[in-house]
């Protein structure tokens, strides 16, 4: 299985969306003009530098946050609100501390099945938890759990919901290499199974080419706006180790990173250039007088 | 325990239950005597152990012998000021009076029983008496311990729900907020009567269920300690992590689910902090009522030995300070554990 997508209806639509924050002078356009579409069953990866506003966009097609302006359909349908249709991976996971493995999931998937039975319920959690491989661990509380399976719990509760499309708010970014690559892995092997629609936003390059069908740099912000996309015609499943030899591999990374860094120190200038009258302030030194001494 | 056990890990395993038990139970003074037993680190041990158990140690002794000096200095109306050594006297006294009360008690049940068999055998109508001895000083902590928890009860169950409204709306936060002020800071001796003409007015049962001085200390009780449970409960639910909520709302949870699976759980170990609070308020303000309001219990018994004036009025009077104290501590030492048992974050709540 390979190559570009087909040209097919767009699953997912973000028209003319822009997005700001704060009030008066204070006011900033994080997101500026915003196009996409990603037709159904596509891998996209938003890739970007920190602060440039992907959270924002994930945010905005969850429906966690209103667009001032534009508009986001999906499957025809313009989002009102955030819905179980749209399944968010959050950034810092948010687990619920006082919930065990198969309660977090069990959250989403009693409220997303409530017309079930409670047997078929179980089940179905069950299933997510064994999927992404806690099925020995699902009794354990969020606290007990390292990164990479706490990371696990939430991609189960996420696909738990049976959402049209999931979304991956830089997933992996709060993990070690090693836990990084076992992840990135799993995500496509879970992927390649039932082909989900999925928006994953990283700031890892490397991740997005392994994992993604297309991918699309955010340019910084603010006002930060889509670029061109860079479709990925790699072989599945991927293997990292041997993709890293790959000249097609090589091209499309270093294709990204230069358009990458073109762009950000596009930005640089255009930041340095702003004018800004610095305060005439002098910080104060809180140092302790002596430093406590370890035992 | 011996240090050279066979296998190790089993002895690991027990160690570390009892500390994490301790701890629970906010004992953790004894974690370094459990280290020290099992041959870890003795050197850090022994340093801990002085430090935990030595010095507290040492400070009581201190505090004793001060105590002890300067009391007999001081001279009043009705002698001089008890040393420790007459206090512990005093307190064994109290002991020894609770035991012959009760003895006295039992003595006169079993006449009443002869009696009773002699009157039914003469065919004689019997109506049961109960003994009418003066309560002893067990009795009236008994006393006390069940009213400061019926008012704290009260308390929790009125201030938790409305904590959590507060919490919820800003409305509901900005119609409360300027009551919590302004009532917060009201001293329980100015409760007090109001109560006492409330309580005389409405509870008017033939038969009373309760006593009525019961009610009147325990209301006053949960007025005074509501406030501190409201205030956390209203913060703790305020200040629920974006991110949880941000869950509820892509899962679409009714409002009940969202507040009984994310809202409150979130917001427990505030609650508890807050009942901690609210309980050590309790106490204090209970003593106060019942001494101002003769209520039994053990600030009736500070005012009554206050009213005799005998030469053992002093000790008496200390013997019920400690009592008080040490129960007070026991009280929080209670709610600790119960906040441990709920903080999910494994945080330092002492």
């Amino acid at each position: 299985m390979s190559a570009a997508p087909l040209v097919q209806r767009p699953f997912l639509e973000i028209s003319g969306v822009s997005k700001s924050f704060g009030e008066g002078a204070a006011r900033t356009e994080v997101l500026s003009e915003i196009d996409l579409s990603v037709p159904e069953g596509e891998f996209l990866a938003i890739v970007g530098f920190s602060g440039s506003g992907k959270t924002t966009l994930i945010n905005l097609i969850a429906g966690l946050v209103e667009p001032d302006e534009g508009t986001i359909e999906l499957d025809g349908r313009a989002i009102q609100g955030p819905g179980p249709d749209r399944g968010v991976v959050f950034q810092t996971y948010a687990l619920l501390p006082w919930l065990t493995v198969m309660g977090n999931v069990q959250l989403a998937v009693d409220s997303v099945f409530a017309n079930e039975s409670k047997r078929e319920r179980e089940v179905r959690a069950r299933r997510y938890v064994e999927m992404v491989g806690l099925g020995a661990a699902h009794w354990k509380y969020p606290s007990e759990l390292s990164g990479g399976m706490r990371q696990r719990v939430a991609v189960a509760r996420g696909l738990a919901m049976d959402p049209k499309i999931l979304l991956l708010d830089e997933p992996l970014s709060a993990l070690d290499a090693l836990t990084r690559a076992t992840l990135q892995s799993e995500i496509e092997q879970i992927w390649a199974a039932d082909r989900k629609t999925v928006v994953l936003i990283t700031n890892d390059v490397d991740e997005a080419i392994l994992l993604a069908d297309r991918i699309i740099p955010l340019r910084p912000g603010p006002r930060a706006s889509l670029g061109p996309a860079f479709e990925v015609p790699l072989e599945r499943p991927r293997d990292r180790t041997a993709v890293n030899d790959d000249p097609q591999f090589k091209k499309i990374r270093n294709e990204i990173t230069h358009y990458l860094n073109a762009v950000s120190s596009q930005a640089a200038r255009a930041a340095s250039r702003r004018r800004v009258k610095k305060p005439d302030v002098k910080p104060l030194d809180l140092r302790p007088r002596s430093l406590p001494t370890a035992r | 325990m011996s240090t050279d056990s066979p296998s190790l890990r089993p002895k690991g395993v027990l160690k570390s239950r009892v500390i994490r038990t301790l701890d629970g139970l906010g004992l953790e003074i004894f974690v370094p005597a459990i280290r020290l037993a099992t041959g870890e680190e003795p050197g850090v041990q022994i340093r801990d152990l002085i430090r935990s158990v030595g010095v507290p140690i040492l400070s009581i002794g201190v505090f004793l012998a001060l105590w002890g000096s300067l009391a007999a200095s001081v001279e009043t109306s009705i002698g001089s000021v008890p040393g420790p050594a007459q206090v512990w006297t005093e307190a064994q006294a109290l002991v020894d009076d609770h035991y012959a009360e009760r003895a006295k008690e039992v003595a006169f049940n079993e006449r009443m029983e002869v009696k009773k068999q002699e009157w039914l055998a003469k065919g004689k109508t019997w109506k049961d008496r109960k003994y009418s001895g003066k309560p002893t000083y067990f009795d009236q902590i008994w006393t006390s311990l069940q009213t400061v928890f019926a008012g704290f009860l009260v308390a929790s169950l009125i201030a938790v729900p409305i904590g959590i409204l507060c919490g919820l709306s800003r409305t509901m936060n900005a119609a409360f907020a300027p009551l919590i002020q302004v009532f917060k800071p009201v001293s329980p001796l100015a409760w007090l009567p109001i109560v006492m003409i409330l309580v005389s007015a409405l509870y008017t049962s033939e038969s009373p269920f309760f006593e009525k001085s019961f009610i009147t200390s325990a209301l006053t009780v949960s007025l005074c300690s509501l406030w501190p449970t409201l205030v956390n409960t209203s913060l703790g639910v305020a200040s629920v992590d974006q991110d949880h909520l941000n869950v509820a709302r892509v899962l679409k949870l009714p409002w009940t689910t969202r507040v009984f699976k994310i809202v409150v759980p979130s917001a427990l170990p505030l609650i508890f902090t807050g009942l901690r609070l609210s309980l050590g308020v309790g106490w204090m303000v209970l003593i106060a009522a019942e001494m101002l309001a003769q209520n039994p219990g053990l600030g009736k018994f500070v005012w009554d030995m206050f009213q005799n004036g005998s030469s053992q009025t002093l000790a008496q009077i200390m013997v019920a300070v400690f009592t008080i104290g040490l129960i007070g501590f026991a009280l929080d030492r209670l709610m600790v554990a119960f906040q441990r048992s709920v903080s999910f974050d494994g945080g330092a709540t002492a």
